[in-house]
């Protein structure tokens, strides 16, 4: 008799905190949904307007060949010859390796027109060191950004390039706007 | 919400003007016109991946829960369970690159309750909150079978040696510590360092920097021997789930009928969950008083631990806000300014380009350590109420007669069934 009620005490108290925990549970579930109100699912991008072209996201994202690559907003293009993305400081107007400022050669040039040139970044060989983005902003357009590439990027919780971006140029945005392209501002601005 | 509108509106337009006159003052050069009936190629923008997969995830998980669960309590086959935590180990592991999960999950919900700008995603939540709800009902099914970082540890479990309990326990209150910390350094918007040192996600990802892969293979190694050492001696997600399963509706048991004293099952576990009979030793008066007087003086010390913990933890505010990039850089100005000059260093020249002003970025600092000041009061008297708790447990001894699995570290493996005489149809 005696170890009956010591069992059916022992099972009201585990009772009892089965529900307290199952509400804390539960509560804080509710608290944080709460808290969070358009519920979005977000991804990391790069803001080009913040970006300083520091170099980090070649180095710091966690995979070995990085998300971000370099991104052409060809409505901002100005087609110039003489391209601060393409082209060293100083250097010779011709494509051989020593003139041009992309680490990797990944930027294909083109003769479209006299005096127009296109340029295409080859995502296979981009490293996302922003070097050409650094040129194009310094002396031209500012055409060329960098974004973060959705097919490789793998969404991790604490994007290890954003704590380590100067200045603050990477965060959450909505997945339904996963990127932002220079040309889209201005579009929407003239618009 | 309404109220809210006109400065939203206000603020968008900000943002259009400011983008916009960035944009002009860098359009030197205008678009060509191009008479060579040239067509301008546009970005590729590949979508990331689709929300309704998120989902799909969520129902994997509930689905692995629900079938583990059945396979350790009613089924009871561990081959059942093993088979399963492959799958689970293949999917959530190697196929979804080891994110989301739900340990890290944590994070996300400490987040979106202390930053309002934070908006936590269904799917996070979910993960979070499932496995400590099974785990309330049906004990720590998720570390068996549904957690890819435990999986991969168990399969490796080759030659384990048993610890001695008081080791074991001093190792155990090193999750709790990490679980506090862990908090605090999301709820401040710092750091996720869960998912920063997640020790085998470079290995389901087969990339990642040298200190992921270097840490996974670590532990890997270890856990030949001191089976699931990240689960045992890190994982904050268990701490939760222990709390859980300690008072879980069933839980499996070593034997399907009556537990018969063989010993047979008493070295089975590679965890040293087994718990054997107690004797009534304990119950003799001398010993008894003692325990009792013990009992007391650890019941009143919690209070004081607590305090005392809080005290410490307030006084931490200093070193653990260095952790937020923000305030590290403020100090790092004020105790360098020479820094200043510094063209190689990257964060103060990004800074010193930006539109912040010094007196801004040191205002937004003390914020922070503000916040820090209050969080390690949490902490620390978080981590004082938990070591008090586990030093009362010490002296609580409950009569038991059967081997039974501990239910706070049992992980429901199933190992344990197998070594069991007893027959189930018997019962």
């Amino acid at each position: 008799m005696a170890k009956d009620k010591a069992y059916s005490r022992r099972t009201f108290i585990n009772n009892g905190v089965r529900l307290t925990l199952g509400l804390t549970v539960v509560g804080t579930g509710a608290l944080s949904l709460s808290r969070s109100k358009d519920g979005k699912e977000y991804v990391w991008q790069i803001d080009p307007f913040k970006c300083t072209q520091c170099g980090r996201c070649a180095t710091e994202c966690v995979r070995a060949e990085s998300a971000v690559k370099c991104i052409h907003a060809y409505d901002l293009c100005g087609y110039c010859d003489l391209c601060g993305g393409y082209f060293k400081p100083g250097a010779k107007l011709q494509t051989g390796a020593e003139n041009q400022l992309c680490p990797t050669a990944a930027i294909q040039r083109k003769f479209i027109e006299e005096p127009f040139f296109e340029y295409i970044i080859d995502e296979e060989l981009c490293i996302g060191c922003g070097k050409c983005v650094k040129g194009c902003s310094a002396f031209g357009n500012g055409s060329l950004h960098l974004q973060i590439r959705h097919d490789r990027c793998l969404n991790c919780n604490q994007c290890s390039i954003a704590s380590n971006c100067p200045s603050d140029a990477i965060s959450r945005v909505p997945a339904s706007q996963p990127y932002m392209i220079k040309g889209s501002f201005t579009r929407e601005e003239e618009g | 919400m309404a109220k809210l509108k006109p400065i939203a509106i206000l603020v968008l337009f900000l943002l259009f003007m400011l983008a916009g006159s960035q944009v002009h003052s860098q359009q030197r050069f205008p678009k060509p016109e191009f008479d060579s009936g040239y067509v301008q190629p546009s970005p590729t923008t590949p979508e990331p991946r689709a929300v309704a997969l998120e989902y799909f995830d969520v129902f994997v998980l509930l689905a692995v829960l629900s079938l583990a669960s059945w396979l350790a309590i009613r089924k009871r086959s561990r081959k059942g369970l093993l088979w399963l935590s492959v799958f689970s180990l293949i999917y959530f592991g190697f196929y979804r690159d080891g994110c989301i999960c739900s340990i890290g999950a944590i994070q996300n919900v400490a987040l979106s309750i202390f930053d309002p700008a934070y908006a936590i995603s269904l799917a996070a939540l979910l993960f979070f909150l499932l496995p400590l709800l099974f785990a309330l009902f049906f004990g720590r099914t998720f570390c068996a079978a549904a957690c890819p970082l435990g999986v991969i540890q168990d399969l490796l479990v080759i030659n384990p040696v048993s610890i001695p309990s008081w080791i074991r326990k001093t190792l155990g209150f090193i999750p709790v510590i990490y679980l506090g910390l862990a908090v605090l350094l999301a709820a401040t918007g710092s750091d996720f360092i869960i998912c920063r040192y997640d020790p085998f996600v470079g290995i389901f990802r087969m990339d990642g920097p040298f200190l992921m892969i270097f840490l996974g293979i670590t532990f890997l190694m270890l856990g030949m021997f001191y089976a699931r050492p990240y689960c045992r001696v890190f994982c904050p997600y268990g701490v939760l789930l222990g709390w859980m399963s300690k008072f879980s509706r069933w839980h499996l048991s070593i034997t399907p009928g009556e537990c018969i004293k063989c010993k047979l099952c008493k070295d089975s576990c590679p965890f040293d969950a087994i718990q054997v009979p107690v004797d009534k030793a304990y119950r003799t008066p001398g010993v008894s008083r003692k325990n009792l007087r013990r009992f007391i003086l650890y019941v009143g010390l919690i209070p004081v631990l607590a305090l005392a913990g809080g005290w410490i933890g307030s006084k931490s505010e200093v070193y653990l806000s260095r952790v937020h990039p923000d305030v590290y850089l403020a100090e790092l100005m004020i105790s360098n300014p020479e820094l200043r000059e510094d063209e190689e260093n990257l964060d103060i020249q990004a800074f010193l380009k930006s539109d912040k002003t010094f007196e801004q970025l040191v205002e937004e600092a003390s914020v922070i350590r503000n916040k820090f000041k209050k969080g390690g009061w949490a902490l620390g008297a978080f981590i004082g109420l938990a070591l008090g708790i586990t030093l009362m447990n010490q002296v609580v001894f409950r009569s038991r007669e059967d081997y039974e699995p501990h239910r706070g570290d049992c992980f429901s493996c199933g190992r344990c069934m197998d070594f069991c005489p007893v027959d189930k149809s018997s019962t």
